[in-house]
């Protein structure tokens, strides 16, 4: 039988572990800046050794999203970006590496709970990521990804409380997301001091990898957040890339070129 | 110490990235110790009455009433302090803030009511300010964006989207998300995620509180109907709410129809899907695929593709019946208002006027009381190169 979602996360951190480094784990916005770009940055992460990726579906009002995020979900929806285009997005690499599609709820609950796994499945994702649809918000759409093998992506932050901390990393499945800071995506000069400590509480309360996304923005920094935790999610620095590239050919360049530095320094 | 609802049926929650349930649990325990605590009670009536002007007049509109057929009671809160019911619940959130022990306060607006109540209730207690407002508002309500900078706030322009209510709230949401420590942020409706629906709706229902008691006094009965205008449903569901079990009162909520139901608008309710926006599942404008659609009023507090939670659960049962209202219409009625009894209505009040003044005839007889949300000082500039082009359209 094949393998689930959830156990194809599982090997790739357990690749990745086996090499003595954290998973590298890029982040796209599907559709941006047109729906044939975005397949060129996937199918480079893929080819640069991504061990597993994030893959935005563009939504209109993404509050977990700064200025860059949102404005390339904006530019996305207008060059056309939909649902199944990005889902379109998730199958080309699906079979080569795990992909999180990373959803807004009003995106989720419009296409309703067993439309929107169902869909996730038939493309080969192996979980999803819902930034705006905290624990026991909605246990329909996790029952539904978890029928079907795929993970439930939960999330812990900076304000998370201890005692919701514990319940939130041993429930994990797939892996816990920890938030860096107290913020929205973006890059940042300086990672907080408290993220050693998160990260430790979040591994010593889980069977789960933790992973840590927000503020990533160098190889450098990617290094020194890989070397605490278990994976490491570089959003913002990546879609800058794209946008600031003059064109395909040029987005693909410069995400691998920052691709294959981060793999280095991690 | 009565808990705060989260939901109203299915509706309402808390969609919001993680960083955010800390500051929600720590508001919704803050709100149930002050709601029950005397002390709290007692500064805050003491406020109400002094700095805001409360109880407002409910008035009896002889010529309004004369040309609909009907008795028509108008409860003023355009006479309130800053000349709408936002303040009520300006002043009662940033009491609670300081209770909490924040120092800066933010908030969003689209007409620049809340913008401004938010502003008065920080100059009065001291409290930094910071308020979110789309560009295409700071232009339509410009009096309201001097006032503000005037009372020592920060009018922070919102350019994403159109530039208007929609992204002022999801800017100050991503202020929130990033300051949470030292921030409290002041919504100016009753949406957003669980506690505020309920917090804005316990802080808001003076107006039906007191309107009740008015017209018992008036009129020695309860009216057959409540009228009130529909942006986020926050003057709206504080008139509701003391009425909702008394069945034979009809309730009635009107929302923007701007260029006609088939056209732009900012009937959530009336027009719209279910939905998640800002932080809780309602009635919202959204296209086949989720994505949030842009509203279009020509009042900017009606201009908003979403509506509080507890109106979709009050729509769904039956208990309240929301109608739409056009530009056109609005526009009319605030004309028609101020030459009637020297009244000049916000524009978003002036949409329940023009409900009353058309579909609102019938049946002939009844008691009204309209809930006249603000004056219309910050619209006249708006108003008046409307009303010159219908005029010269004929
Ligand atoms: C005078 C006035 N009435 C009504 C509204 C709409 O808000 P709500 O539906 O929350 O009462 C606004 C919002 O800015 C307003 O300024």
């Amino acid at each position: 039988m094949a393998e689930t979602g959830i156990e194809r996360i599982a090997s790739a951190f357990a690749a990745a572990r086996a090499e003595g480094r954290a998973a590298l784990m890029p982040y796209l916005m599907g559709g941006f800046p047109d729906h044939e770009t975005s397949a060129a940055v996937i199918d480079a992460y893929a080819d640069t050794g991504a061990d597993l990726i994030e893959l935005g579906v563009p939504y209109s009002d993404p509050l977990a999203d700064g200025p860059q995020i949102h404005a390339a979900a904006t530019a996305a929806l207008e060059a056309g970006a939909r649902f199944e285009s990005v889902m379109e997005l998730c199958e080309r690499v699906s079979a080569r590496v795990p992909v999180l599609p990373m959803v807004y709820a009003n995106v989720v609950l419009t296409l309703g709970p067993e439309r929107f796994a169902a869909a996730l499945e038939a493309a080969g994702a192996a979980g999803a990521i819902v930034p705006d649809l905290p624990r026991a918000e909605d246990p329909a759409v996790a029952g539904a990804l978890l029928e079907r093998g795929l993970a439930p992506i939960g999330f812990v932050s900076p304000t998370t409380s201890p005692a919701r901390l514990r319940e939130i990393a041993a429930e994990a499945v797939g892996f816990t997301y920890v938030v860096s800071l107290t913020g929205v995506t973006g890059e940042r000069a300086e990672l907080p001091p408290e993220l050693e400590a998160m990260v430790a509480s979040v591994r010593e309360a889980s069977e789960a990898p933790a992973a840590v996304g927000f503020g990533i923005g160098t190889p450098e920094q990617a290094a020194k957040v890989g070397a605490i935790a278990d994976g490491v999610i570089i959003g913002t620095r990546l879609v800058r890339a794209v946008a600031d590239a003059p064109d395909r050919d040029a987005a693909v360049d410069a995400v691998s070129a920052f691709m294959a530095d981060t793999r280095m320094a991690l | 110490m009565s808990p705060v609802e989260s939901r109203f049926g299915p509706y309402g929650g808390r969609y919001v990235p993680e960083v955010l349930i800390a500051a929600l649990d720590e508001l919704t325990a803050a709100w149930e110790e002050a709601s029950a605590d005397p002390g709290f009670g007692a500064e805050l009536d003491g406020l109400l009455r002094d700095f805001v002007g409360r109880p407002t007049p409910l008035y009896l509109a002889g010529r309004l009433s004369e040309r609909v057929g009907r008795t028509v009671y108008l409860k003023r809160e355009d006479l309130a302090h800053t000349g709408a019911h936002k303040i009520n619940n300006a002043v009662g959130q940033a009491l609670l803030a300081r209770r909490m022990g924040k120092t800066r306060i933010i908030a969003e607006t689209g007409a620049g009511q809340h913008g401004v109540a938010t502003a008065t209730a920080c100059a009065l207690l001291g409290l930094e300010c910071v308020i979110y407002m789309g560009t295409e508002d700071m232009r339509r309500q410009r009096p309201n964006v001097e006032r503000m900078g005037l009372m020592g706030a920060t009018v922070e322009p919102v350019e994403a989207g159109a530039r208007t209510l929609k992204e002022a709230v999801s800017a100050a949401i991503r202020d929130w998300v990033t300051n949470v420590g030292d921030t409290h942020y002041i919504i100016g409706s009753a949406v957003g995620p669980a506690p505020y629906p309920a917090l804005v709706r316990d802080l808001q229902r003076v107006i039906g509180d007191e309107a009740r008691a008015q017209i018992l006094a008036a009129a020695g009965r309860l009216p057959d109907r409540i009228v009130a205008c529909v942006g986020g449903g926050s003057n709206a569901i504080g008139s509701f709410v003391p009425f909702v079990d008394d069945a034979d009162v009809e309730l009635i909520g009107v929302e923007a129809a701007g260029e006609g139901l088939n056209g732009r608008h900012g009937a959530s309710l009336a027009a719209g899907r279910t939905g998640v926006l800002h932080g809780a599942l309602s009635a919202v404008l959204a296209d086949e695929d989720g994505q949030i659609l842009e509203a279009h009023s020509i009042s900017a507090g009606l201009d908003y593709p979403g509506v509080g939670p507890e109106h979709a659960m009050l729509r769904d049962t039956g208990r309240a019946r929301y109608v739409a209202i056009t530009d056109t219409e609005a526009l009319l009625a605030l004309r028609e208002l101020s030459r009637l009894e020297g009244i000049v209505p916000a524009l978003e009040s002036s949409h329940a006027v023009a409900w009353l003044l058309g579909e609102g005839r019938e049946p002939a007889g009844g008691i009204d009381v309209l809930t006249l949300s603000g004056r219309g000082d910050k619209d006249l500039a708006e108003a008046l190169a409307g009303l010159e082009r219908l005029d010269a359209d004929g």
